[in-house]
């Protein structure tokens, strides 16, 4: 019954509505790590929505390297901040189900859309048909495309430069 | 080749100790100052006498090209070139002999002093300055020495500077000349202007060859230098700050407020004869001037209590005299007047000094007397130069002054009321000098300190010197016809009574005369009579109306600075200033706003971003 | 050519991006302007997407890939200054850091 309803466009709008609700959560957190959750959820909606567009390439990086190891690295910095009083809250005051509900609620709906496009043969043909493959991509990025991929890995460096220099303590040589 | 070292020598020795005052003991400074003097004395006295071999008796020295000025199409050269004629040489003797002896009596009489070298090096300054003013070929380079004379005057006037009265003397001094040197700078543009020419020979023959008697041009530029020389020279009507410049050291008394720097505005009109021959109006205002001032200042002299005052009034009224003898067109009457003046005045001023600094500073002729006797030397010398300023005959003072005297009453510019006012200020210049030499010299002493003599062989060298030089300088007559080629043009064919002369010569004498029997209590020895004799003078209003000098210090501050202070008052807040502080205004405005949109708050900073942003989306958009 | 049309995604590129930009603008709190700049850079990239597969060009997955590399690189320094902006000021609170006012 639900397969019936089930085309790429209301699929689409699902997963832009979950992104939505989720980055206005972001937003108006109080709690950074709820924000957190929200965060990811936020993203893994968007890279649904990148997947239903045809760009299952764009998808999974969406998923590894934003949801995966960006993400990670705010949750490492929060750690690092501790759990000193704030104005600001860095740790869930409340323990239970209040914390990862929301955003487990949203994942769910995610979850479903995801099983309703694989599940129909007819959206999958019509996601084949569109689709542009990782293959065109790496040979655009690695053809005319090379030039900005040096950049790109220069920005990398001086990224990975700069937050070794910036966290360092000043006991240990640091200094901004 | 001397010539252009000329004013040199003074120059090297001002610098060498301007910049080694600290190492210099008192008689390495003295030698380098008094030696560069008399290099000066004794090369200004071989350039006169060379001077009458030289072919057109002139002598002229080309140093280098100051700067040129462009005339419309073709350019003036205004040169550092020094031009010596019959008029210079006399001018540059007078300042080079008596200066250097001057300078030998400054160097005994300022041993003491702590900046001594500061002095020395001011007074060297000053004859370079001179030096350049008397032989400058052209009126620019003239312009520079007249305001170097009076740097150094401001310099000299206030060289005591820890005392309030010399710097405001100093100021006044300074001020008062500065409103005529303005007067003539605005003479010496319009004169080039008109002859398109600053060279003083060239400006007389053009002068001569393209306007006519009377031009209107002329009128007004002789007019303009008379401003400058009325202001450097203490004429009336501004002649209020020379009294107050009594506030120098002696020696610089001597040398620029009797001898020199006041005798410039004479000068300046002796050189621009040939400009105002042709305006007979303005030698008339000369002549008035003269003859005014030496009547004010002789009244005003009559009653002074301080030595040094006394002798400068009667510094501005023998400058009345030479103003008086140009302005009758008796040129060489006046300068000749102008050389002896500042031999017996310097002698004077000295003697002054001399008798000022053995009294312990005390310059209140009221509290001298008695003089004669503690100082026979000083005092002998004084009663010289005295008789020299009253003109009894035979000394030098006699000769020139007769000189001048004996031309007015047929002069075209001068005429009879102006001979009636030399000979009235001739008397009153006996009657005061009568009353000075009463009062400080006669009578019983009244100053307790032991005298303290200066008996120093430079000193008195310097002083015996000028008194010979006093006595016989009346036979020094110097040959000024090739300056002054038209001095009797302008002679009336007015029969000359036979009384005449016998009356200019008795006049002194009728003065010290009459002063004899009417000063007679101050040269009582009883202290009694003396003192009510002093008390009755200080109480009588009319003294002490001639006290102040005749009030034009009053008037001067009522007319001039009273209205002046008080729009500065008014205009306290400038309303100029406020227009163009209305733009600071409305700069600062927006500076405010700009600051407070800098307000450091980075997500102001990204809000603003975006509306500018959306903005000029949307601006292109539509 | 997608069953998506283009103007929808426009549509949802520019809701993100707004909700992610009044994060920043909104927040006091530095980490959650962080936040919010992934959520605006996320929204840029849905763009690119939509754009490359409504023209069937790879070159929008490029854009993204460059994107994606961008929010690393200003992640790694912005976590990075945040912790020295904890360790001197004790608060993350970005009006702290005002001294560049006029």
């Amino acid at each position: 019954m639900i397969t019936r309803f089930a085309s790429i466009e209301t699929l689409f709008y699902l997963a832009a509505l979950i992104a939505i609700i989720a980055s206005l959560k972001v937003v108006t957190q109080k709690n950074t790590v709820h924000a957190l959750l929200y965060l990811v959820v936020s993203l893994l909606a968007v890279a649904v929505c990148f997947y239903l567009m045809g760009a299952p390439f764009a998808a999974g990086l969406e998923v590894i390297v934003y949801a995966g190891a960006i993400l990670v690295l705010f949750v490492f910095a929060i750690m690092m901040f501790g759990l000193k009083n704030d104005e600001t809250k860095y740790a869930p005051q409340s323990t239970g189900l209040t914390i990862w509900l929301g955003p487990c609620l949203l994942a769910v709906f995610l979850l479903l859309a995801l099983l309703l496009s694989f599940d129909s043969a007819d959206i999958q043909q019509q996601l084949n048909a569109t689709v542009i493959s990782s293959k065109d991509v790496g040979i655009l990025l690695y053809g005319p495309y090379l030039l900005a991929v040096e950049i790109a890995s220069f920005l990398l460096l001086a990224g990975l430069v700069a937050g070794y220099h910036y966290a360092k303590p000043d006991a240990q040589g640091g200094h901004l | 080749m001397l010539l252009s070292f000329l004013p040199f020598y003074p120059l090297i020795s001002f610098l060498l100790i301007i910049l080694l005052k600290k190492q210099l003991s008192w008689w390495q400074t003295s030698v380098l100052s008094v030696g560069a003097m008399l290099l000066c004395a004794i090369t200004s006295l071989v350039l006169f006498n060379a001077l009458n071999q030289a072919p057109d008796g002139v002598i002229t020295s080309h140093l280098w090209r100051w700067f040129s000025l462009s005339d419309g199409d073709s350019f003036v050269s205004v040169n550092f070139s020094f031009y010596l004629d019959a008029l210079s040489a006399v001018m540059i003797c007078v300042v080079s002999c008596v200066g250097f002896l001057i300078h030998l009596f400054a160097a005994v009489y300022m041993k003491e002093d702590e900046n001594f070298g500061r002095f020395m090096a001011y007074m060297n300054l000053f004859i370079v300055a001179m030096l350049i003013l008397v032989l400058a070929d052209n009126l620019v380079l003239l312009y520079l020495g007249w305001e170097g004379v009076g740097l150094c005057s401001f310099l000299l006037i206030g060289f005591w500077y820890q005392e309030k009265a010399n710097v405001l003397a100093a100021r006044k001094a300074f001020i008062v000349t500065r409103i005529g040197d303005t007067s003539m700078a605005i003479g010496l543009f319009m004169l080039f202007n008109a002859l398109g020419s600053v060279n003083i020979v060239d400006v007389s023959e053009l002068a001569s060859a393209q306007w006519q008697l009377g031009n209107n041009d002329a009128y007004w530029i002789c007019l303009l230098l008379l401003g400058g020389a009325v202001g450097k020279s203490a004429q009336l009507p501004l002649q209020t700050w020379l009294p107050d410049a009594m506030a120098g050291p002696t020696p610089v008394s001597a040398l620029i407020h009797a001898a020199t720097m006041v005798t410039a505005g004479v000068y300046l009109i002796a050189r621009m004869n040939g400009l105002f021959i042709l305006s007979p109006q303005v030698m008339n205002y000369v002549a008035w001037i003269g003859a005014i001032t030496l009547l004010l200042a002789g009244i005003s002299a009559l009653v002074q209590t301080d030595i040094k005052r006394v002798l400068a009034y009667s510094t501005m009224s023998q400058i009345g005299y030479m103003m008086l003898g140009l302005g009758a067109g008796a040129w060489s009457a006046g300068i000749f007047h102008l050389m002896t003046h500042a031999f017996f005045k310097a002698l004077l001023f000295l003697t002054a000094g001399a008798v000022i600094y053995a009294l312990h500073h005390q310059q209140n002729v009221f509290k001298m007397g008695g003089v004669l006797k503690r100082l026979p030397f000083e005092s002998s010398l004084f009663i010289i130069g005295l008789i020299c300023l009253m003109a009894l005959p035979g000394t030098s003072g006699f000769f020139s002054k007769e000189a001048i005297i004996g031309q007015l009453w047929s002069s075209a510019t001068a005429g009879q009321a102006l001979w009636w006012c030399a000979i009235l200020g001739a008397f009153l210049t006996s009657v005061y000098s009568c009353r000075l030499f009463f009062i400080a010299f006669l009578g019983q002493e009244r100053f307790s300190h032991p005298v303290t003599n200066l008996s120093n062989k430079g000193l008195k060298a310097s002083l015996i010197t000028l008194a010979l030089l006093s006595l016989v300088g009346g036979f020094l007559v110097p040959d000024l016809s090739g300056v002054f080629v038209n001095t009797t043009q302008g002679v009336n064919n007015v029969v000359e009574p036979k009384w005449l002369h016998s009356v200019a010569i008795a006049t002194p004498i009728v003065g010290i005369v009459f002063s004899w029997f009417y000063f007679s209590q101050y040269r009582s020895a009883e202290p009694n009579i003396y003192q009510q004799a002093q008390l009755k003078e200080n109480q009588n209003p009319i003294v002490r109306y001639c006290f102040s000098g005749l009030g034009f210090d009053h008037l001067y501050e009522l007319v001039f600075i009273k209205p002046f202070v008080f729009i500065a008052r008014l205009n306290k807040r400038d309303v100029v200033d406020q227009c163009i502080m209305s733009i600071t205004w409305y700069v600062g405005l927006w500076r405010d706003i700009l600051v407070y949109s800098q307000n450091g708050l980075m997500r102001w900073y990204a809000a603003a971003f975006a509306i500018g942003l959306v903005c000029f989306i949307g601006g292109w958009l539509l | 050519m997608t069953a998506i049309p283009l103007e929808h995604v426009l549509i949802l590129a520019c809701i993100l991006f707004s909700i992610g930009f009044f994060g920043v603008i909104v927040r006091k709190n530095t980490l959650f302007m962080l936040m919010s700049l992934e959520v605006m850079l996320n929204a840029v990239g849905v763009a690119f997407i939509g754009a490359g597969s409504v023209w069937q060009q790879a070159d929008g997955q490029v854009m993204f890939v460059l994107i994606l590399t961008l929010a690393a690189a200003e992640v790694a320094v912005g976590l990075a200054l945040l912790i020295r902006l904890q360790q001197r000021f004790k608060s993350l609170d970005i009006d702290c850091l005002s001294q560049l006012k006029g």
